[in-house]
């Protein structure tokens, strides 16, 4: 289990010098006076003039050979130092945490949710392979992952905000505004789960202390309940990781099209808008997150299974 | 695994050629052979231009005599566009799919056959790769220009070969640590002939699959972005690019949204359906 976490560590590390590399490399690569635009996003547009550009170009050590600057801007990436927005000029410390406060409630929503689809109905499933609860699973299940989310928030918006009425198309404020986001995130998530817990629980089912369980008179609901769910969840759980991947990703391109104000939202504006500490920021914080959420899926997987307790 | 010496056949027969062809691998070639057929002989038989508009056919519903899939909200034919669109997805889901192959399946023969601090290394960099989703790592290249096809193409062939690499490296580990292997080499055959009669024989099946996914996958990312405003730009006839655009006028022309949201649709189902059970 150590082990599993400092390869965490280690990922963390990675992730910390990949999108600082890059984001430093955009940063050079902009073109036009640095100084200048930094002077721009701190007191804005009207107020620079080139000796205030002098001024931070002598205090941010903009003359300074590439590899000095480069340590620099990792210096202050590791001392959480993350800088100004261009664009707004805030720090982009307080405008990620309020953007990442929002994404973590769709993504729990939408993770909620597609629980409460996704291995139910594939559990369902798996106690009865080749029924027809088992077929339309597995052709909804197949469908449904072939939609990729942008097309399927763009489904969900035409059937329930255009036509039906029900729910507002974007935006943000409301419960309501929250829900269709959510709803198009778990059902892609729902659709990998459901399959995988439904594999799980069929070979359970095959499993000898499955019949066993059986044939000491437990109760259907019983013998399901301590000896199916628990065992069959595992997988479920280790798939968790892959799914964390889908989450992420999911919520950069749901809160686009939504025009939900969160952390992936903010990250597109960013590199439309060249907000290279944004840029920065919010792929950290994102990079982090998921690093934080597969630490967790380790974390999980040890505590349903005493095995892996055993093994690390 | 049996001590013997096996022959190479009987070694490599995992994926039988008679269990190639199941119901949905089939199911998959049919739709794809369809989607490619339109793609790639709808722009060379369609004369019109997915570019010109025509103000007095705006909107138009599929069916017209003249248009026969309609038009869009500046009078372009919707046939014209999803053609080209179509042809736009594959050939840029080949080019990626193929550019992240070469050398991910290279590298992984590479690391397998090398073992040590070559191993290492190939695995530590595809383990860099893997600490960001996909997007991300495509989202922050993309960065440096958007809007544009290198930093698009080069971003996603980055992180589709660490499949490519995994897979490679581990079927070409199993494979070299098969007896057959070491009774070729003491027959006097070189490294070359056991690459090409054992080694890429026995790559074929799992590659396929993983390039089949990396298409599909290609083909969501490049919609995705274009969709998110960061991929490819209007007025390019790309598929995500053509519903975002046409989704305020859906009240007036749903069609036109449904017709690219079902191409992608189809385009990724036959990809899925074809490539069959990933390899793990």
């Amino acid at each position: 289990m150590k082990q599993r976490l400092m390869l965490r560590l280690m990922q963390c590390v990675a992730v910390v010098l990949m999108v600082g590399t890059l984001s430093f490399a955009l940063m050079v690569a902009l073109p036009g006076d640095p100084a200048m635009r930094i002077a721009a996003g701190r007191y804005g547009p009207d107020m620079m003039n080139s000796a205030i550009a002098d001024q931070v170009r002598a205090e941010l050590e903009l003359e300074q050979p590439l590899a000095q600057r480069f340590v620099v801007w990792m210096g202050d990436l590791l001392r959480f130092d993350l800088g100004h927005s261009l664009v707004t000029g805030a720090p982009v410390v307080d405008e990620i945490g309020l953007q990442l406060g929002h994404s973590l409630m769709l993504a729990l929503l939408a993770f909620a949710i597609s629980l409460l689809i996704g291995p139910t109905l594939g559990a369902l499933a798996g106690l009865m392979p080749g029924s027809w609860m088992d077929r339309t699973t597995l052709v909804l299940a197949t469908a449904l992952r072939a939609v990729p989310p942008f097309v399927l928030a763009v489904l969900m918006m035409v059937i329930f905000a255009v036509t039906l009425r029900w729910l507002p198309t974007a935006g943000f404020g409301s419960w309501q505004h929250l829900l269709l986001p959510a709803i198009t995130l778990a059902l892609g998530l729902a659709a990998m789960s459901s399959r995988v817990m439904r594999d799980a629980m069929v070979r359970v089912t095959r499993e000898p202390y499955f019949a066993h369980a059986r044939l000491k008179g437990l109760s259907d609901r019983a013998v399901v309940q301590r000896h199916g769910l628990r065992n069959a969840s595992l997988p479920v759980f280790t798939y968790l990781g892959l799914q964390l991947v889908y989450l992420v990703e999911g919520v950069v391109v749901v809160e686009s099209i939504f025009a939900f104000p969160g952390i992936g939202h903010a990250l597109v504006h960013a590199i439309i808008a060249r907000d290279v500490p944004m840029v920065q920021g919010t792929a950290l914080a994102m990079g982090g997150l998921f690093v934080v959420l597969n630490s967790l899926v380790d974390l999980g997987c040890v505590q349903l299974d005493p095995r892996l307790r055993r093994a690390a | 695994m049996s001590s013997t010496v096996t022959l190479p056949a009987d070694v490599l027969s995992e994926h039988p050629a008679s269990s190639f062809w199941t119901l949905s691998r089939l199911a998959g070639a049919i739709i794809l052979l369809m989607l490619a057929l339109f793609a790639f002989l709808g722009p060379a038989l369609i004369e019109a231009d997915p570019l010109s508009q025509d103000y007095d056919a705006v909107l138009v519903a599929p069916g017209d005599a003249e248009h026969w899939l309609g038009t869009d909200q500046f009078g372009r034919s919707m046939l014209a566009r999803l053609t080209h669109g179509a042809r736009l997805s594959f050939v840029m889901a080949l080019l990626t799919a193929a550019s992240a192959a070469l050398p991910g399946i290279a590298l992984g023969i590479l690391a397998a056959w090398r073992g040590g601090w070559v191993e290492r290394l190939l695995v530590a960099s595809s383990d860099v790769v893997l600490a960001l989703p996909g997007l991300l790592l495509v989202l922050l290249l993309l960065a440096f220009s958007p809007g544009s096809f290198g930093p698009l193409y080069l971003g996603l062939a980055l992180y589709l070969w660490v499949e490519f690499f995994r897979v490679a490296r581990i079927e070409a580990a199993r494979v070299f640590t098969q007896p057959v292997v070491e009774a070729t080499l003491r027959l006097g055959f070189g490294w070359g002939y056991i690459l090409r009669r054992l080694l890429l024989p026995a790559l074929a099946m799992p590659m396929l699959t993983l390039f089949a996914f990396a298409m599909g996958s290609a083909v969501v990312a490049v919609s995705t972005l274009s969709a998110i405003h960061v991929g490819l730009r209007p007025p390019t006839p790309e598929l995500g690019a053509i519903i975002v655009e046409l989704m305020p006028h859906y009240s007036e022309a749903p069609w036109q949204v449904l017709m690219p949201a079902t191409a992608i649709f189809l385009l990724v189902l036959s990809l899925q359906l074809f490539a069959g059970a990933k390899p793990r």
